[in-house]
């Protein structure tokens, strides 16, 4: 049984609190990310950050995208960061001055986009319905093939291999470039 | 509130995000930021895709991942040339404009 | 009873033709002036040849009018006997002496009318009568010998041309004044002489003593021509209210202008007392300075300044007479303005006398020949006003004749003696002396004409001055008889000196064959009366006069060798050998004495009496209607028709009483017009001849006596008289310095007059003028201070500084976006992303 059962009534309380402990996690990790001293403390929050994704992605029923996210992300581009900062010579431990002379000009930038934003989502979704496709079970609405319910893996891969082909390629070729160039780009020569 | 909740997270973290990008001055701090950024969009697209019930969301969700994971792997690249060049990854050092 | 019966009076062509006499040298002027200079003699040629057609002119008319007064006489004699009844019911006049009628000759008259304005109508023209004819004749012929004399007198003048222009100039002028017919026309001739005056005594101006003697010359005569201004404007208006009375007169062709209408007007008794005497007055003040009299008398004898040809021709014989011929042209204005009919002390009279006194005194203690003849021509034209002012008419212009002849002569003596004899020099103290040896041709000429002017029988001057002298007398004057014949012994007292002075006596200086190699030095005293600024209360006269007032030594080099005195060329000669001989002959043309009275042991009769004959207008009165003339406007207006009047014998008494009758004395009845006073003659006896005679002959032997006495043996008792004696010393200096009259004209009159107006003026140049010229200046100047500093640096460049620094300004502050920081660059970009969307969210929201 694929799908998420939730509460008939639509409020699902374990979820919400679920969520509510992830994201506050998150966001202190995020705030981490850019505001401590420390470049490999920061490298670290984000990849707790990245984790908090992954389980928030679970949450969401999108258990494909949330494994992916912890493979890729926190497996491989966290390494690149690491690799990265080692690379680079950060110093170890505290440092003082990560922060630029300008570094003031984005709070303002930051609370207005998040002022904008967080209105526009009250404004339009002030009804609560999150689920708008989701039927009396609770089950979220026919993906893929009709008349089948199918699982999000199932849906992913159909939609992936045939509607979305084409795209699917371009991207094996924009890994392939980027991989090439990267190497390219970083070989002492 | 399920999906407001995840949409206001989002715009959290993409605030923050934008935050790092402006006020970071290492290099590798402001890719991490733009991974916040990138990840912030990716939950709004499975939360939108959560409330729709259709699976586009998830799979622009996995693009979304690929795609960051190559520009990171490409941007660090850079990081490294220039920091091999330039003996610095600190952007207000990089610059050579008088502005 | 008009013009069919009345008689008709000769003309001819020169008498119509007048005007030619005036235009020819007007003529020659301009071409001397346009061509002389190319000319191979300089432009003498045209000077001389206009000269010589002018007197061809005028003689032909001086020998028409005769003819024409001939034929009236005849035509009068014929019919006065039988008496023309046609206009009796006028007064009748006495008859000459033998029962004849001697008729009014009308003058010849043209007129062309150049402007016309209002009524008022001013006409050049000529008037050809007996006194315009006979000085006409007598400008030209003068004119002409002394061209003749400046041929050799000015040669190698360095502005030879530009002289003989003047000369003719001149001559044209005097020549158009006395032929004038109205006063415009009279003071065009007048202020052209007084132009040429001018022009010609400051021939050599270079020196500035003949500058200034050109200009006092030139302002004093200007003093008195105000007179003359005011005086034909009065009289203007009283002829023209005659003239509006009378409308018939109008038709006759009288203005306000014409010189007979002034002269029918005088006469008719309807002229104001009033205006009569204030027209009179003024013009007589005119005369005044143009003929010399005291007090503007003072111009003359600086005139000498200009060349001897100038002094011979303008200030002796023909210029300086102009006043004279005023007052007897428009002789009727005086006769009623002074009131001279009834014996009155006339103003004319008193000044003449005067003036005949203080310049024969003046004369006394000149050392400059030119200078002595200049008083003895002041004190005769003093006789010739004295003459006027007492009703002596006929010899008073007689005597401008007979004088022209002996003074012109006089001076070209003096120019001989300097052109030969004291090589420039007219001092006679200093270069003269003993010159009879040498020059005798000029020495012969020279005492024939003193004795002319002393009044000697039987040359010239006796015949007209002792007229002048006994006719004064004879109408009442008494005490002006013994001034008169007290100035005659005054004139030959100095002309004695003067004599002596040049030709007698040891020679002295150039004479002597010495002359000062350094006379062509300008002299820082030039004349007596600059010399008198400086030292004005010195003795003068032994100040260092000048080699030669003239400077004719500047005229040329010393290029000639040293020779002494010797006689003049033929040119300077041949003019005083004809002037010598007019001075001989000239009285007889009016020889009364021989006429009338038997004085001298015969009676010739009244036909040997032949300026009284021709000259002297008549005194009957005319009827207007007989006047013809042409429509107003129109020219040539041709001789009139005279008319005769009847006359009846009268018996004795009526004789007797009839001297106060006539023109002049009573006013003409209506219809006619009278244009000469009745004048008397006095018929001259043995006693006055004698008389005056013996006063001549006492001045010369007292004169001679005391010449010889001081000048020759150097008589102790009278050598140093004048410092030895107070008396004689304090008269010696108020006669050196011309009783002070210069230096009262200068000094106060001049300055008080000019110095405030030259400071005033001067005051207002400065203050005023140049203030206004400064301040607009300088507000110029401010308010482009004002422009330069607010508008254009404050505004203009503010505007366009201040547009580069908005710009600059601008670009600096936006070129701090573009300071290479990458994090800045995404906060712009999130900042502008932001931006969007609140924009998009109020447009699709709100």
């Amino acid at each position: 049984m694929t799908g998420i059962l939730f509460a008939a009534d639509g409020v699902n309380v374990a979820q919400n609190i679920g969520f509510g402990v992830i994201a506050v996690v998150m966001i202190v990790a995020a705030l981490n990310v850019v505001t401590t001293k420390n470049v490999v403390h920061a490298a670290l929050s984000l990849a707790l950050v990245l984790a908090g994704m992954a389980a928030q992605y679970i949450l969401a029923a999108a258990e494909f995208v949330a494994v992916s996210q912890v493979m890729v992300y926190i497996g491989a581009v966290m390494v690149l960061f690491l690799f990265g900062i080692m690379l680079t010579r950060a110093q170890i431990g505290r440092e003082t001055g990560l922060n630029n002379s300008t570094w003031y000009a984005g709070i303002p930038v930051a609370v207005i986009l998040f002022g904008l934003l967080g209105w526009v989502v009250l404004n339009v979704y002030d009804d609560g319905s999150l689920f708008a496709n989701v039927n009396d079970d609770g089950i979220i609405g026919e993906l893929g093939v009709e008349g089948q319910q199918e699982t999000v893996t199932q849906a992913i891969s159909d939609g992936v291999l045939s509607t979305y082909l084409v795209p699917f390629f371009g991207m094996t070729f924009v890994l392939l470039a980027a991989a090439i160039g990267a190497i390219v780009l970083a070989r002492k020569d | 509130m399920l999906a407001a909740n995840f949409l206001l997270l989002a715009a959290l973290l993409f605030s923050i995000g934008v935050y790092g990008v402006i006020a970071r001055r290492n290099a590798v701090m402001v890719l991490m930021s733009i991974e916040l950024i990138l990840n912030s969009v990716n939950l709004n697209f499975i939360a939108f895709a959560l409330m729709q019930g259709s699976i586009e969301g998830h799979i622009f969700a996995l693009f979304v991942i690929a795609i960051a994971a190559a520009e990171v792997g490409v941007g660090l690249a850079m990081v490294l040339l220039i920091y091999r060049n330039r003996k610095s990854i600190l952007l207000d050092e990089l610059s050579e404009l008088k502005g | 009873m008009l013009a069919a019966d009345a008689v008709k009076l000769s003309s001819g062509w020169f008498l119509e033709n007048l005007w030619l006499a005036a235009f020819i040298p007007a003529v020659g002027y301009a071409f001397i002036m346009l061509f002389g200079k190319k000319m191979p003699n300089k432009g003498s040629e045209f000077g001389l040849a206009s000269i010589a057609a002018s007197l061809i002119v005028t003689t032909g008319a001086g020998i028409q009018w005769i003819q024409r007064v001939d034929s009236a006489d005849k035509a009068a004699k014929g019919a006065g006997e039988e008496g023309l009844g046609l206009l009796q019911s006028l007064r009748s006049l006495p008859a000459a002496a033998d029962g004849e009628v001697k008729p009014f000759i009308e003058p010849v008259t043209q007129t062309w009318v150049w402007w016309q304005n209002s009524g008022i109508e001013f006409g050049l023209g000529s008037h050809a009568d007996g006194l315009s004819v006979l000085l006409l004749w007598l400008v030209a012929f003068i004119s002409l010998l002394v061209q003749i004399f400046s041929l050799e007198y000015v040669r190698d003048d360095r502005r030879y041309t530009q002289f003989f222009g003047a000369l003719t100039l001149f001559s044209a002028g005097m020549l158009v004044m006395v032929m004038a017919d109205n006063m415009v026309q009279l003071i065009l001739g007048w202020e052209i002489m007084g132009l040429c005056s001018f022009m010609l005594i400051g021939h050599w101006w270079e020196e500035g003593a003949n500058s200034r003697a050109a200009l006092k010359a030139f302002f004093t005569v200007r003093v008195g021509d105000v007179g003359l201004l005011v005086g034909t404007a009065i009289i203007y208006f009283g002829v023209e209210d005659w003239i509006a009375e009378n409308p018939a007169l109008r038709d006759a062709g009288f203005n306000g202008f014409s010189l007979e209408a002034i002269q029918a007007w005088a006469l008719s008794g309807q002229g104001s007392s009033w205006v009569l005497v204030m027209g009179a007055t003024a013009l007589f003040i005119a005369c005044i300075g143009k003929s010399g009299q005291f007090p503007l008398h003072t111009w003359l004898p600086d005139a000498m300044a200009g060349p001897t040809p100038v002094s011979s021709l303008l200030h002796s014989s023909t210029m300086v007479v102009a006043g004279v011929f005023l007052v007897a042209r428009i002789y009727p204005v005086f006769w009623e303005g002074f009131n001279i009919a009834n014996g009155g002390l006339s103003f004319i009279a008193i000044i003449g006398a005067i003036t005949i006194v203080i310049a024969a005194l003046l004369a006394f203690v000149q050392d400059d020949i030119k200078k002595v003849l200049a008083y003895s021509t002041v004190s005769q034209l003093g006789y010739m006003m004295l003459g006027l002012g007492t009703g002596a008419w006929l010899p008073a212009v007689f005597h401008v004749f007979t004088h022209a002849f002996f003074k012109c002569c006089l001076f070209l003596c003096a120019g001989s003696i300097s052109h030969s004899g004291s090589h420039h020099s007219f001092d006679m103290k200093k270069d003269m002396g003993g010159l009879r040896k040498h020059m005798p041709v000029t020495f012969w000429a020279w005492i024939i004409s003193t004795l002319a002017l002393t009044g000697v029988i039987p040359f010239a001057g006796f015949w007209s001055k002792d007229e002048i002298i006994d006719n004064v007398g004879n109408n009442g004057y008494t005490f002006l008889m013994w001034v008169g014949l007290g100035g005659a012994a005054l004139t030959a007292m100095y002309m004695t000196r003067a004599t002596y002075l040049t030709f007698f006596g040891e020679p002295r200086g150039a004479a002597d064959g010495h002359h000062d190699p350094d006379h062509d030095d300008t002299h820082s005293h030039g004349t007596d009366e600059e010399a008198e600024e400086h030292e004005l209360d010195e003795v003068t006269v032994g100040a260092p006069l000048p080699k030669s007032l003239s400077a004719a030594a500047n005229a040329h080099g010393d290029g000639h060798a040293d020779h002494g005195p010797q006689e003049s060329p033929k040119l300077i000669l041949i003019p005083i050998a004809i002037l010598t001989f007019f001075a001989c002959t000239a009285g007889f043309a009016n020889a009364t004495p021989l006429a009338v009275g038997g004085s001298l042991g015969v009676e010739l009769g009244e036909e040997i009496e032949y300026v009284k004959t021709y000259v002297e207008p008549r005194y009957q009165p005319v009827a207007i209607e007989s006047m013809v003339a042409s429509g107003p406007g129109e020219s040539l207006v041709p001789y009139r028709v005279g008319f005769i009047e009847a006359d009846a014998n009268l018996s004795a008494e009526e004789e007797a009483g009839a001297k106060k009758k006539g023109c002049g004395f009573e006013t003409p009845a209506d219809g006619t017009v009278c244009f000469f006073p009745k004048v008397s003659h006095a018929v001259p006896t043995t006693g006055k001849i004698l008389l005056s005679l013996a006063v001549v002959a006492i001045g010369y032997a007292l004169a001679i006596g005391f010449c010889r006495a001081f000048y020759g043996r150097r008589n102790e008792k009278l050598v140093g008289l004048t410092e030895r004696s107070g008396l004689a010393s304090a008269a010696y200096k108020l006669l050196a310095n011309k009783y002070y009259l210069d230096a009262l004209y200068e000094n106060v009159i001049v300055r008080s007059v000019a110095y405030p107006i030259s400071q005033s003026a001067y005051w207002v140049n400065q203050n005023l003028i140049d203030g206004a010229v400064n301040a607009v200046g300088e507000g110029g100047k401010r308010t482009g201070q004002i422009v330069y500093d607010k508008i254009d640096q404050g505004l203009v460049d503010g505007a366009v500084n201040g547009s580069g620094t908005v710009a600059s300004g601008t670009g600096e502050g936006l070129s701090g976006m573009q300071n290479g920081k990458v994090n800045l660059y995404g906060a712009l970009i999130f900042g502008a992303a932001a931006v969007g969307a609140i924009v998009l969210v109020i447009i699709n929201v709100g």
